[in-house]
């Protein structure tokens, strides 16, 4: 074929990497939705079974034994060397290795969002937030990060306010703002 | 002509200072986020479905429109500027696009992608406002079984036809379906897949959802790869191009424009096939084959203007149907389902004026993209210079208070992180996020219409094939199943070597 174009995607598999094993995590994943909505399933009854064959059970029935299906079937793709095409972008390099600590990193900066959020209210736990996040990500400039975190959190806390009504949580700042 | 006068009274109600006040947000934030990496026009519409809550439909359609038209054309600029596609529709913009502004011609790159889009989306408008209505004529006639057939056809090609795996594809696409069973059943009242949490009654919102998907899952991923020495970013002044750029440049913008609408408006066409179809066309009529390759800018003026088309293309179905074939009008269609407006062939009757201004707004968007970009193109290109940690931190900021604002309860925000934690794994997975988003809003309304059309025919099975587009709908998709069978055995004996994609 005359008609193929090179795309500036960089190819993701490494020749060493023949398997990637990794990706059980999804089939696990498959199997554990699947046979939640089996579980949940079963509990669940059909009262108008004459007129309502299909009933409450069956869509998530057939969803769960197509989860099963393609479980298995990415369990044999996997032992026979398929390889996932991860998704790339503008500010992603693949060829770099990953730094899951940063995400991880990211995900304890979330937790620390949901636990606060009522207690502190969004403007303080918003502003720590954002913070938190582009600290991670590599900004070194606390000082700022905090000030520009601080501008967009009470910023938005008045935008939705005022202008669409939507009250977020004030937290301790309740009466003060 | 009745779609005329429609169409202008839709004009009548979109020109209103308050609504071209939101086409000119839409437009301008949907060109910055379609320029910045990271974020794109489906996720900001998510973002900004709080809106809904206090703001007219109409307007709020119109900012969305804009959105979606505005981040088509920020897409093309970062393509041409950098040499990293975002998006897969600009990816083959990318190719001489980035060529041309080395070469020290980005001003014309920019300026024939600026021109293509416009016409683009005139002609695509343009035919949106004959087919549209048509189609929705046609499409009221049908019953229940031929209306679920065509739902089950949009779900099962939007996940077979794009990506590299169909397997992934599915896995996707049932998940989303998974996510979908949430909540109460709308028959029998009773709660599915909640465990015993009752925030989970009402279902998981779609807000929640998309924006985890899009938002979190992707700024996770960028985390974890994010680019260490930053890209080079070519300067670029005013766009403007010569007569003989013209020249070159007009016959592309028209067969691109050929290519992209119907690949648009048929579910799973998308924009990659017609722009690709574009390039490779115009690579073989161009007279100047020799700078293929090198920087034409046929090969920049077709792929845009096709990329364009078919996005006009994709509300035909969405409008006309209820069907979203990409992600953008995925999330449009929930915002509709927001409103309380029920999408499906009856909208062009039931809310005429909303959707007559929708499709007039699209119009003015457009010619507001031309007329506010070429002189704003410097500042998009000071854009990418957004210091990364910010542009990051901003993005989980802004998912997470668009997650908060639906319920105002930490519990989204926990949701939000556990989609999002599947978004990163689906990306690293190769699985296509777009399945997943049409499963979640398509699933629910697919099994209420199946069990409804059986309640109709009293429990009778034979009641889904009652009506003779059903029936026709049921071959086409096995038709298609057997025929991607045959290539895909075809292509496994050919070469064995090369990657198992199932």
């Amino acid at each position: 074929m005359s008609d193929t174009i090179q795309t500036t995607t960089p190819p993701t598999a490494t020749p060493e990497r023949r398997r990637d094993l990794a990706q059980f995590i999804v089939v696990a994943f498959l199997v554990v939705v699947a046979t939640l909505l089996v579980v949940d399933a079963a509990g669940l009854r059909n009262d108008f079974a004459e007129t309502d064959p299909v009933g409450p059970k069956v869509f998530p029935w057939f969803i769960a034994a197509m989860l099963y299906l393609t479980a298995a079937l990415l369990s044999i793709a996997i032992l026979r060397g398929s390889i996932p095409e991860e998704e790339g972008g503008e500010d992603v390099d693949l060829d770099q290795r990953a730094e899951w600590l940063t995400v991880a990193k990211l995900v304890g900066v979330f937790v620390f969002l949901i636990a606060t959020v009522d207690l502190l209210g969004w403007t303080i736990a918003g502003a720590l937030f954002f913070a938190g996040c582009s600290l991670t990500l590599g900004s070194r400039t606390w000082l700022r990060d905090l000030a520009i975190g601080t501008a967009l959190s009470v910023g938005s806390f008045y935008a939705f306010y005022v202008g669409l009504g939507v009250p977020l949580p004030a937290g301790i700042l309740d009466g003060i703002l | 002509m009745d779609n005329l006068n429609n169409l202008m009274d839709g004009f009548g109600a979109a020109i209103t200072p308050t609504n071209l006040l939101f086409a000119c947000v839409g437009v301008l934030l949907g060109t910055a986020v379609g320029v910045l990496p990271g974020i794109g026009p489906a996720m900001t519409v998510a973002l900004l479905l709080p809106i809904t809550y206090n703001v007219e439909p109409a307007s709020a359609f119109i900012m969305f429109a804009g959105i979606y038209y505005g981040g088509m054309y920020g897409g093309s600029t970062t393509s041409i500027l950098l040499n990293t596609p975002g998006e897969s529709s600009s990816v083959i913009t990318a190719i001489e696009g980035n060529k041309m502004a080395k070469a020290g011609r980005a001003a014309q790159a920019l300026a024939t992608a600026a021109f293509g889009s416009f016409i683009a989306g005139a002609i695509g408008t343009t035919l949106l406002t004959f087919f549209a209505p048509w189609i929705a004529v046609q499409a009221v006639k049908l019953g229940d079984p031929s209306y679920l057939a065509i739902m089950v056809l949009a779900l099962i090609a939007v996940t077979a036809v794009l990506g590299s795996s169909k397997l992934r594809g599915f896995i996707g696409l049932f998940l989303g379906l998974a996510i979908g069973i949430v909540g109460i059943d709308s028959l029998t009242g009773q709660s599915r897949m909640i465990f015993g949490i009752p925030l989970l009654g009402d279902g998981i919102d779609i807000v929640v959802v998309a924006v985890a998907i899009f938002a979190i899952g992707e700024a996770l991923w960028v985390a974890a790869f994010l680019r260490r020495r930053p890209q080079e970013i070519i300067p670029v002044g005013r766009p403007w191009m010569g007569k003989d750029d013209f020249k070159r440049s007009w016959k592309p913008w028209l067969r691109g424009t050929a290519f992209g609408f119907p690949f648009g408006a048929v579910p799973a066409g998308g924009a990659e096939l017609p722009t690709f179809l574009s390039y490779v066309t115009e690579r073989k009529l161009s007279k100047h084959p020799e700078e293929f390759g090198h920087g034409a800018i046929e090969g920049v003026a077709g792929p845009e203007a096709a990329n364009n088309a078919s996005a006009a293309g994709t509300l035909v179905p969405m409008l006309a149907l209820g069907l979203p074939t990409n992600a953008t009008a995925a999330i449009m269609l929930a915002a509709m389902m927001g409103y309380g407006i029920q999408p499906g062939p009856a909208l062009f009757e039931s809310e005429s004026t909303l959707v007559w201004t929708l499709i007039a707004s699209l119009f003015i968007g457009n010619f507001l993209l031309l007329v506010l970009n070429l002189p704003l193109a410097p500042l998009w290109a000071k854009l990418l210079q957004t210091p990364r940690p910010y542009l990051y931190a901003g993005i989980l900021f802004f998912a997470s208070l668009g997650a908060l604002a639906v319920n105002l309860q930490w519990f989204d925000l926990a949701l939000l992180l556990f989609f999002g934690l599947v978004g990163l794994g689906m990306r690293r997975f190769g699985v296509p996020v777009l399945p997943l988003i049409i499963g979640v809003i398509l699933g629910p309304l697919v099994e209420e219409r199946l069990r409804k059309t059986l309640l109709l025919s009293s429990g009778d099975w034979s009641g889904l094939v009652s009506e003779p587009t059903a029936i026709i709908v049921y071959a086409i998709i096995a038709l298609g199943a057997i025929g991607m069978a045959v290539t895909g055995a075809v292509r496994g004996r050919k070469d064995t070597t090369t990657e198992v994609s199932a």
